[in-house]
């Protein structure tokens, strides 16, 4: 043993070991995102199951596991599977899990139909009948799959356009209104009377509001056309259920389509995961106000922290006398790295929501009070909260940035007449460029992990609104925002259907990784650039 | 913003009127032969780090247009001398300078000197070439810019004359706007010759330009120093007593922080006044 230990042989062993456990970890853990999250949106083929006590479900299989009963005795017999059966109307639950030895038969008809519904999950059956303009077309017809299709995809065009009325042209008309009534407000507060200009804003209110009833009556129209047509569904049991066309997102034969098929519609769909909006309390649907939020506010928080960092570590290394008083500072930014990120949260609520937005209510939105504009939740105060989360991050790598810079490249340009001011901002800030970009890829890595410190200062479950518009001043910084880690959250531990929402639970994950990826990648190329440009290795 | 040099200027004690003070020790320096025009007069100049003296009541004059060489054995105060004729020092922490330096007649502790000015007057090239992470031209227009020169024919004559001067147009005209940092060791040395000689100084200090580099790159600097001495007062330190027999005029020879003997450089190598000079020339010690 001894003569092990000597060469040192045993210690690279072990460190080698320590190394390849690290990476084996990582490694397994964006395996298990990826394959849970990514496989969860094949169509994977529909079954018809018939149990032995006569009831039968249309499901997917969804896992089989070992059951684990009394008997202990390790048998073929002994798994079960989940299925995913839908139709949580009729059921009540989206999946079941049944013992293999109670399944009489399966078969995989090529007619079963999946439906991708607004309420109450997916469904699972065959096609009866379809109702258009009053004629019916049996299911069994040729080419009435087709024809099911076509309506639907015109059934979601008429919901598109309900949408952009509804978020465009009443969206602008509420907005107005509520401009015009703090309008209106502001006078009475400061106790001006002016008639003429009161019932001017009266009358743009009328007019805002003959906007709406036109809008409304448009709307009522579309309405009761995107329930017109209607289909006759058979569950597996043979119950029927009638559905209206503009209840349903899409329908599709997962038995029916081969793999090129399913494999575009795979894309299709995880297109739709990124570029939607969630529907069902989040379970269903896209993410994507979730993605912009986070990229958003990760951005903001990039432009906040950069500037504070980097001039903190300045003054601290280039022109704090070094002393005791700059040794405590140091130490003192150091443990700010430490702190809890949720007490980060209770400070930003404390000063950034009630403090600073209190302030700003009261001073250039007094009308809308009692209903804060900037003191409470919004995506600026959760940027500036994770500024201040991450700013010891990059006042560190800054730092030790600007450490690194060569005493005689200083002198250098000392000795051709440069005053300090000169020598900092065109040598020695070039070559500490990289590490502060450093710095900012591990504040990016930390503020878009952070979920804590957000629930309290402007992450909500879901906001109507993306804080860009097509209103001035387009970037409304006081608006609250959905965020990807949140989301997770939110589906895994408080969705009412816990079940149904894991996959998406897997997806959300797999994108926040991805996206921290992204950003990190971005900041990595922009930084070997700049190491090849500043490079300050002499010879 | 508290500037490091205006802290620094604190610290400096301004020298007596009379410019002279006195010498902790009573042992005197081997006063300044009479040298002809004389651009940079020292009078008993002491320099201490902290509680350490450093250079010991060193009075000594550099000729104007020739090429002065000082060597000693490590730590005698070669580059601490050099580094006070641009104020370089200043920047240590806990410096301290007693006694005068003068160039062209005019005090360089003078209050109203300014620093920058003074430095864009003393040149130095450093002893670990030291180009700025930019590339080649913006390296040698960096001194032009500074003083405000941004006018792109202005630079644009300054860099080729410069880099020409300092013989290494010919080297690199081709990718002026390639990274200085691509350059071999010797280039980046005469790349900073050329930067610092962009600035036209009137003294240009040396502190060990060649000791990083094969013997091919110093004869190439060895034969610019020669070349640059029509035009510039040059003080180089050096340890290596044939370079200093080379390149140099005149010679002074330091040993813990005092000059042994400063003398025409024929002088010190083939007939040196004291025993020690003698000694450490021909290898016998150092």
């Amino acid at each position: 043993m001894p003569r092990l230990w000597k060469p040192g042989d045993a210690y690279i062993w072990i460190s080698g070991l320590a190394l390849m456990v690290t990476l084996v970890m990582i490694g397994g853990l964006l395996f298990l995102i990826a394959t849970k999250g990514l496989g969860s949106m094949w169509p994977v083929d529909i079954g018809h199951y018939t149990l032995k006590d006569g009831s039968t479900y249309l499901g997917q299989l969804q896992s089989r596991e070992l059951v684990r009963g009394a008997s202990g005795v390790k048998n073929d017999s002994d798994f079960r599977v989940k299925l995913k059966i839908g139709n949580r109307d009729l059921y009540g639950l989206d999946f079941r899990w049944i013992d293999e030895t109670d399944i009489a038969s399966i078969d995989y008809p090529p007619e079963a139909v999946i439906l991708e519904r607004r309420e109450w999950g997916n469904y699972h059956g065959y096609l009866k009948e379809i109702r258009k303009n009053g004629t019916v077309i049996p299911g069994t017809a040729p080419g009435a799959f087709g024809v099911f299709e076509d309506l639907i995809h015109d059934a979601n065009k008429i919901y598109d356009e309900i949408l952009k009325i509804e978020k465009g042209e009443i969206g602008d008309i509420n907005y107005g209104i509520e401009k015009q009534r703090l309008k209106l407000r502001g006078l009475s507060m400061r106790g001006e009377s002016n008639p003429a200009k009161e019932s001017e804003i009266r009358l743009k209110i009328e007019e805002y509001e003959t906007r709406y009833k036109i809008s409304e009556a448009e709307l009522g129209k579309l309405y009761t056309e995107l329930i017109r047509n209607e289909v006759v569904m058979l569950s597996a049991a043979g119950d029927e259920k009638v559905m209206p066309l503009g209840k349903i997102v899409l329908a599709f034969r997962p038995n029916d389509m081969g793999f090129a098929q399913k494999a575009g519609f795979y894309v299709e769909r995880f297109w739709g995961f990124i570029s939607d909006d969630p529907r069902e309390a989040n379970t269903e649907g896209g993410i994507f106000p979730a993605i912009f939020g986070t990229v958003l506010m990760v951005l903001l928080m990039s432009i906040v922290v950069m500037p504070f960092g980097v001039i903190a570590a300045l003054y601290l290394r280039e022109y704090a006398k070094q002393g005791l008083m700059v040794r405590i500072v140091r130490i003192c930014v150091n443990n700010l790295a430490g702190v809890p990120s949720i007490v980060f949260g209770v400070f930003g609520v404390g000063f950034f929501l009630y403090g600073i937005g209190g302030i700003i209510d009261s001073v250039f939105f007094k009308e809308a009070l009692p209903n804060p504009t900037f003191g409470t939740g919004g995506i600026l105060w959760a940027s500036l909260t994770l500024a201040l989360l991450t700013v010891p991050v990059v006042i560190v790598a800054t730092e030790e940035g600007l450490a690194s810079v060569p005493r005689n490249i200083r002198e250098g340009s000392l000795a051709l007449g440069a005053t300090k001011f000169e020598t900092t901002w065109k040598v020695v800030i070039p070559s500490a460029l990289p590490a502060m970009l450093t710095g900012l890829i591990l504040a990016i890595a930390r503020a878009t992990g952070e979920v804590a410190p957000l629930m309290i200062t402007g992450v909500v479950k879901l906001a109507p609104d993306l804080p860009i518009d097509g209103h001035f001043p387009f970037l409304h910084l006081e608006r609250k925002f959905m965020h990807l880690g949140f989301h997770i959250y939110d589906l895994g531990f408080q969705s009412p259907n816990a079940e149904a929402a894991k996959p998406m639970v897997f997806m959300t994950a797999f994108l926040l990784i991805l996206i921290v990826i992204i950003l990190n990648i971005t900041a990595i190329i922009i930084r070997n650039r700049l190491r090849k440009k500043y490079a300050t290795s002499a010879v | 913003m508290i500037s490091g040099e205006a802290m620094q200027k604190q610290e400096f004690k301004a020298p007596p009127a009379n410019g002279i003070s006195p010498a902790p020790e009573t042992r005197r320096s081997e006063k300044a032969k009479t040298v002809p025009d004389p651009l940079v007069e020292v009078e008993n100049l002491s320099l201490f780090y902290g509680t350490k003296q450093a250079l010991r009541n060193i009075s000594m004059n550099i000729p104007r247009k020739k090429a002065t060489a000082f060597i000693g054995p490590s730590g005698c105060g070669k580059s601490t001398l050099l580094r006070c004729f641009n104020r370089l020092n200043d920047l240590v922490d806990g410096c301290r300078i007693e006694g005068n330096i003068s160039i062209n007649r005019k005090s360089i502790f003078d209050p109203d000197v300014d620093i920058t000015d003074l430095r864009k007057r003393v040149g130095m090239v450093f002893q670990k070439s030291n180009p700025f992470p930019k590339s080649i031209y913006e390296n040698v227009a960096y001194g032009a810019r500074i003083s405000g020169i941004n006018k792109k024919s202005v630079l644009d004559d300054l860099v080729e004359k410069n880099l020409k001067r300092a013989a290494l147009w010919d080297e690199v005209s081709d990718r002026l706007n390639d990274s200085a940092m691509g350059l071999s060791g010797g280039q980046q040395q005469r790349l900073c010759i050329a930067r610092a000689i962009a600035v036209e100084p009137d003294v240009l200090l040396m502190d060990e330009p060649c000791s990083a580099l094969d013997p091919i790159a110093t004869a190439k600097i060895e034969d610019l120093i020669t070349e640059l001495k029509e035009n510039f007062t040059i003080v180089i330190v050096t340890h290596n007593m044939q370079q200093a027999s080379r390149v140099s005029d005149y010679t002074a020879f330091m040993y813990i922080g005092d000059i042994v003997e400063f003398d025409a450089t024929e002088k010190i190598f083939l007939n040196p006044a004291k025993k020690h000079t003698e000694d450490y020339v021909s290898g016998k010690f150092g």
